[in-house]
């Protein structure tokens, strides 16, 4: 079966109505099947609408995503109420330990993604994974610092990508890679993607799986929550009226 | 290596082997650029083609060195493969299709 590959971060200027259709066409050209654009957590449905219509016209899949930074863990629990309903990707950008701690044991909480290429802000540890492990979050790396950052902050970056994936590895946490670019031409095709991986030491085929498999799984399943026949994993409603 | 070469501004040949031989080195090092046995082979800038020689041991390497060329000649560029092949007869005859 041929696989199908989908880039969860693509990062467009939402206001540059010429930009946006040409990176879907990228994707569409790269091969992708499925792409998530991160928009504000106060889009209007209407312009999510709208990039549908562009990623059905450039036969590509599309999946809303929002990107949280929250400062607090109580920010977090409130912004999860007020918009799990309404995105297929809930991603955390964790900014601090105490919301990296909240967004790994949230079970709504499906990608946390560590902006920062400080190591020392990097908080993916054993804790992290043990609690990650526990509940649905998938770990996320970006392409894109891969691509921008050079000399000692890349060596940095990839030394501590390296720690976090061995940690991933032994946790069972599933890896998710995604570009995390707003630039078409930081765009890379599936197969760039996972030569990157092999930087910080991720093997071909967990590479291939974070770029394909774990990504469409998260998709599969929080399109499944958001069907309103869905009832609980496993049950759905079929039929409703007095003959039930 | 059949590559698809998408620049903003245009490049030579040798503008374009300048990167693929800086990001080879800035991630491999010397050491692992001398085991890569890069030449360039063919190279239309203005079809934004090119095509590359390198060793079948090192071409995961290499095609992570290309996608990580962010620019050719200071100038913001991306380096996609096309194709791979084992000898550059087929890799033409690929690339056509």
């Amino acid at each position: 079966m041929k696989r199908m590959y989908a880039d969860l971060h693509l990062c467009s200027n939402l206001k540059d109505s010429e930009k946006i259709p040409r990176m879907i066409g990228k994707a569409s050209e790269f091969g992708y099947h499925l792409i998530a654009i991160s928009v504000p957590s106060n889009f209007a449905e209407e312009k999510i609408q709208w990039l549908k219509s562009l990623c059905r016209e450039a036969d590509v899949d599309f999946a809303s995503r929002v990107d949280l930074k929250p400062r607090t863990p109580r920010e977090l629990i409130n912004s999860l109420r007020m918009l799990r309903r309404r995105f297929e990707i809930i991603a955390v950008a964790c900014e601090s330990k105490s919301v990296a701690r909240q967004a790994a044991k949230d079970r709504r909480v499906d990608l946390v993604n560590f902006p920062s290429a400080d190591w020392r802000r990097r908080f993916f540890d054993k804790a992290e994974a043990e609690l990650a492990s526990n509940g649905f979050a998938f770990l996320e790396i970006d392409a894109k610092p891969l691509l921008t950052l050079e000399g000692p902050a890349r060596i940095r970056l990839l030394s501590s990508l390296r720690r976090e994936v061995t940690i991933a590895q032994e946790f069972r946490i599933p890896i998710v890679v995604s570009s995390g670019v707003s630039e078409e031409l930081l765009m890379r095709k599936p197969m760039e993607l996972a030569a990157l991986t092999s930087l910080f030491s991720l093997d071909e085929a967990s590479a291939l799986k974070a770029i394909s498999q774990n990504p469409l799984t998260i998709i599969k399943r929080n399109r499944e929550k958001l069907d309103p026949r869905f009832v609980a994993p496993g049950i759905r409603v079929i039929r409703r009226g007095k003959d039930c | 290596m059949a590559l698809e070469i998408d620049a903003t501004e245009s490049f030579g040949p040798k503008e374009l082997m300048d990167a693929i031989w800086s990001s080879v080195l800035k991630l491999y090092g010397e050491y692992g650029a001398s085991r890569t046995g890069l030449a360039l082979i063919d190279c239309n800038a203005e079809e934004g083609f090119a095509v590359i020689r390198t060793v079948h041991t090192a071409v995961e390497m290499v095609r992570t060195a290309l996608a990580s060329i962010t620019s050719i000649a200071n100038k913001p560029a991306a380096v996609h493969v096309i194709r791979v092949s084992g000898t550059i007869k087929a890799l033409y005859e690929k690339s056509k299709h």
